[in-house]
């Protein structure tokens, strides 16, 4: 059979990161098989896999191809989220270090290997050109997620977490395929340009199914990204799940599920902006309100950061109703801002986590005085994430906030604002346990060279990116336009 | 300027800081040299930086002016005028004086000087900053520091009033930015301060958003953010109980510097920017300078917690700052363009600005000394102390005298030039205010009597009198008190041509022409 009809050497070289995470994976599992217990090991080669298709991905920066017949879009757009994946993982794995042992599970070769398939699934996600891929990668990021929030299978909280994402996602899953449909159904294609064209050609078959089609679509990504109404899975899984998956599962496919529904709905449904805007605004609005009031009654600080997480998707939405450069390229610096401060907030949580103990507010008291760096450094990712300069999350913020002024939204702003002054109460709460409440045992951290370096990097980042914001505004814009 | 004088005063307490950081925790004296060292060449600093001032040009000098986000448009942008001048000078000597009040904290001395130094450089900034976005960026510095130095260092209800002193002041510059965003769409996205200061008035003429004019919903987004901070009835609230809970030191900036922060922000941003609305709203400022002036007096009157009772005067003597403020409006036609009183009320807002963080300054650091011996603060606990302690009381009089507003003392030129500035167009408002003098002396007095005369509590017949570092903290402060009562003029004439300036424009305002 002669393959070069189906693809071309160019297609493979394209998706080669995704391919070196394969074999990475495959690598894991068969050291998995033979040498069970070289976890080291294993964890080197899902670190190493990663930055070698990081390496590869990045050597896209800067060009643009279109694969396999127009399924998959290489620009700088993908390889932006490719690079986002990636360093999640990273941040994922070596926090995972020693962590399931430390709650009463045990780290097995899956857990590394079902990290790799999920970035593949993410990247998918984002490179896809076709609602086929779009779907393929979801439910390849799905199911390894499904494993991965039930790892600690001991735990029957990680248990329930796991059949309640795994329900609720496979609904989900339904009605983003039952979108997908429609949408073929109307416009005879799965492909982005050509459903546009169609559109914008008026060569539909019927406007209302097409508009359910959409809604569809809508509902499905809503899923994923947790906004309100459909945000219910979320505290509960991100309490549920092993700490160091929540950190993925807040960061990494959040991030793919914004990126995949901006390309789905700014590529192929951009002439119909009008129609949905106004469902995102009020997507948009109940996500900030209902995410911020759930976080303030919090006692335990994961299913606080899950409802943060919430509002923050309801920022983010903000940013899709923009629909220009200007709301993408600040989509997209939020997102990496976003997508730091949370990994560094839930690994620190997750290495003063032990046994029963360092998940609630009160756990934290006194902290400050026994472990005057790392309370810092949580303090530095929860000011972040209220939007307080100098730190990233205040330009974020800004940039956010700003592009969606520009373009007129200026309630919708100001209520974001006030929910960000609302914000600020929970993310404070926990500042106020570890500096300024004193404790007769304080949580004893487990501390590991390669993590406080990791934690050390994205708390300077966190910084750096809040001080000297330039080049990655640069580069987030170049990133947005080649897309458009 | 060639030698960039200006980031000097931010930059060197930052550096300062970065070096504690990095120094030992059990190195204690190490910290304290350091804290030392760094705040006392800012003092320097803004000595020569006074000496070089030019105060007879309008506008700003020592300017800088670097791009920073080159893509939002933000500069970094530094300059000086004879308004943040005095409130640089007074920044920097409080916060040195303060390094020694805080020699004697105990409780994770690193963390405290690193901070207090990270507040100096935030405060320095916001006086400095030209650039909307580093003025914003640096209100917020200031926040951080002073959070955590209530909530740590504090007393015993110390988490309240640090979460409440937060979300208070939080709330406050949240609306602030607001309104930055609306000055920096409507004139052209540029956050360039002195650029907004020429466009802003004839950019927001005429405009009308849901209903209301433009600068009237920008002013009051402004005003309630500097009300807060100043603070003014009704957003009071937190002032007392973050005062009484904050240690000594941090006292002595809240109330020295933190509070002119708001009077600053209105002469430099609400004034210029808005001049219809500083027109529009001066009545409103008169009676709320009223208010604060006597429902200030009334509360302290009624304290018996010595510390409160400072908190609560500083209220009274910011009213002295806003009513001098509104006067501005006697230069305009409609009130016979009585420049000599919009002069004398501007400049004896800004005076009184200066005077009382002097002022405040000493008080808060005597209930310090007095705190230190004794572990309470109840007026009425004490009695007959001047026996004990006669070099103490001396200066605690002096201070009391100078709060109360004597003639002769620095506190009174700034209230009087106020109450003549605001006198030919409030006169009902200034007449009631001047019973606020009346009530100070009364409880400044009361006190006094309660505290230091009568017969000595034996509890206290061993008291040990005041020492020769609390006296180094005092001293410049007392001479400064004397001084500028007996001779005004150096701190006045550096003010005086950019308060004209500033005159002038709200002169042009068309609301104060005659109809």
């Amino acid at each position: 059979m002669d393959l070069s009809l189906y693809f071309t050497r160019q297609d493979l070289w394209g998706i080669l990161p995704e391919i070196v995470l394969l074999v990475g994976a495959l690598i894991i599992l068969s050291i998995e098989l033979f040498a069970r217990s070289q976890r080291a090991a294993m964890l080197g080669v899902g670190i190493l896999s990663l930055v070698i298709a990081g390496g590869f991905a990045s050597k896209n920066f800067g060009s643009s191809f279109i694969l396999f017949q127009g399924m998959v879009t290489l620009n700088d757009y993908s390889t932006f989220f490719d690079l986002l994946y990636m360093t999640a993982g990273i941040v994922t794995m070596v926090i995972s270090y020693n962590y399931l042992e430390r709650k009463g599970g045990e780290t097995r070769g899956e857990y590394f290997a079902l990290i790799l398939f999920a970035t593949m699934g993410m990247m998918l996600m984002t490179r896809g050109n076709d609602l086929v891929i779009i779907f393929l990668g979801m439910e390849l990021l799905s199911l390894s997620l499904y494993v991965l929030v039930g790892f600690l299978r001991h735990d029957v909280f990680s248990n329930e977490s796991a059949i309640k994402y795994l329900l609720l996602g496979a609904f989900a899953t339904g009605f983003f395929l039952f979108g997908a449909v429609l949408v073929y159904g109307t416009t005879g294609t799965t492909n982005f340009q050509h459903i546009a064209s169609a559109i914008t050609n008026n060569e539909i078959l019927s406007d209302t199914l097409l508009s359910l089609g959409i809604g569809l679509l809508l509902v499905g990504f809503a899923f994923k990204v947790a906004l309100v109404p459909f945000h219910m899975w979320s505290p509960d899984v991100y309490q549920g799940a092993p700490t160091s998956v929540t950190a993925f599962l807040c960061t990494a496919p959040k991030a793919a599920g914004f990126g995949a529904l901006l390309k789905v709905f700014l590529v192929a449904f951009p002439a119909l902006h009008a129609d949905w805007q106004d469902l995102l605004w009020a997507l948009a609005l109940l996500t900030m309100i209902v995410g911020n009031i759930s976080a303030l009654v919090q006692t335990n600080v994961k299913r606080m950061l899950a409802f943060s997480s919430v509002t923050h998707a309801g920022y983010l939405c903000i940013g899709i109703l923009v629909l220009n450069e200007m709301g993408v390229s600040a989509i997209l610096f939020y997102l990496l801002v976003y997508s730091v401060m949370n990994l560094g907030a839930f690994g620190i949580i997750s290495l003063l986590e032990k046994e029963e103990k360092g998940v609630n507010f009160k756990d934290y008291e006194g902290l400050a005085s026994k472990h005057p760096w790392l309370s810092a450094s949580l303090a530095l990712f929860m000011l972040s994430l209220a939007g307080f300069p100098p730190t990233a999350g205040f330009v974020a913020k800004y940039t956010l906030f700003s592009s969606a002024i520009s373009e007129g939204y200026i309630w919708l702003i100001i209520i974001a604002i006030l929910n960000t002054l609302v914000s600020v109460y929970y993310y404070v709460r926990l500042i106020v346990n570890m500096y300024m409440r004193t404790s007769e045992e304080t949580l004893v951290p487990f501390l590991h060279p390669l993590l406080s370096v990791v934690i050390f990097i994205l708390a300077i980042s966190i910084m750096f990116f809040g001080v000297l914001p330039g080049w990655l505004i640069d580069t987030v814009t170049q990133a947005a336009r080649i897309y458009t | 300027m060639d030698w960039n004088i200006l980031s000097w005063l931010i930059w060197l307490p930052i550096l300062g800081s970065a070096v504690i950081i990095l120094i030992p925790r059990e190195k204690a004296d190490t910290i304290k040299f350091v804290a030392a060292v760094a705040t006392g060449i800012q003092l320097l600093v803004a000595i020569v930086l006074w000496t070089k001032f030019d105060s007879s040009t309008v506008g700003f000098q020592f300017q800088e002016k670097v791009s920073w986000i080159s893509s939002l448009n933000v500069h970094y942008s530094l300059g000086i005028d004879g308004l943040s001048l005095p409130m640089a000078l007074l920044t920097a000597l409080l916060s040195f004086l303060c390094i020694f009040v805080s020699w004697k904290i105990e409780k994770a001395i690193k963390g405290y000087f690193a901070l207090f130094l990270l507040l100096d450089a935030g405060m320095m900034g916001v006086f400095l900053s030209l650039d909307f976005f580093l003025f914003y960026i640096f209100w917020e510095v200031v926040l951080l520091p002073m959070f955590f130095l209530i909530g740590m260092w504090g007393g015993s209800q110390r988490e309240y009033a640090a979460i409440k002193f937060f979300l208070y002041t939080l709330a406050g510059s949240v609306l602030m930015f607001i309104a930055i965003l609306a000055l920096y769409f409507a004139c052209g996205r540029t956050f360039d301060m002195i650029e907004i200061m020429a466009i802003a008035p004839t950019a927001l003429a005429g405009k009308l958003w849901w209903g209301f004019e433009s600068l009237k919903v920008i002013w009051i987004l402004f005003f309630i953010a500097f009300a807060i901070k100043v603070p003014i009835f009704p957003f009071h609230t937190w002032l007392p109980l973050a005062h009484v809970e904050a240690p000594t030191a941090v006292s002595v900036i809240l109330a020295g510097v933190l509070l002119k922060m708001g009077t600053y922000g209105i002469l430099r941003i609400s004034y210029p920017m808005l001049p219809d609305g500083a027109v529009w709203f001066a009545g409103a400022l008169a009676v709320l300078a009223m208010i604060n002036i006597i429902w200030g007096a009334l509360c302290a009157l009624a304290q018996t917690d010595l510390k409160k009772m400072v908190a609560y005067s500083s209220i009274n003597h910011m009213g002295f700052v806003m009513l001098g403020m509104s006067a501005v409006v006697a230069a305009g036609a409609k009130n016979g363009t009585n420049l000599i009183a919009a002069e004398a009320g501007l400049n004896g807002a800004v005076l009184q600005m200066f005077n009382h963080g002097i002022i405040t300054a000493m008080l808060f650091i005597l209930v310090g000394v007095i705190y230190d011996r004794a572990h309470h603060r109840n007026i009425d606990g004490f009695g007959g102390l001047g026996v004990r302690m006669p070099i103490y009381t001396g200066i605690v009089a002096l201070a009391f005298f100078a709060g109360l507003g004597l003639p002769g003392l620095s506190g009174f030129i700034g209230e009087a030039m106020c109450l003549i500035g605001a006198f030919p167009v409030y006169r009902g408002i200034v007449i009631v205010s001047v019973f606020g003098i009346l009530l100070n002396a009364a409880y400044f007095l009361w006190a006094f009597q309660r505290i230091f005369l009568g017969k000595l509590n034996e509890k206290y017949a061993d008291l040990p009198e005041i020492n020769r570092r609390e006296i180094f903290t005092l001293v410049p402060l007392a001479v400064l008190v004397i001084f500028l009562g007996i001779y005004p003029t150096p701190v006045l004439d550096v003010m005086k041509t950019t308060l004209s300036h500033l005159i002038e424009i709200v002169q042009s305002s068309s609301l104060l022409a005659l109809q």
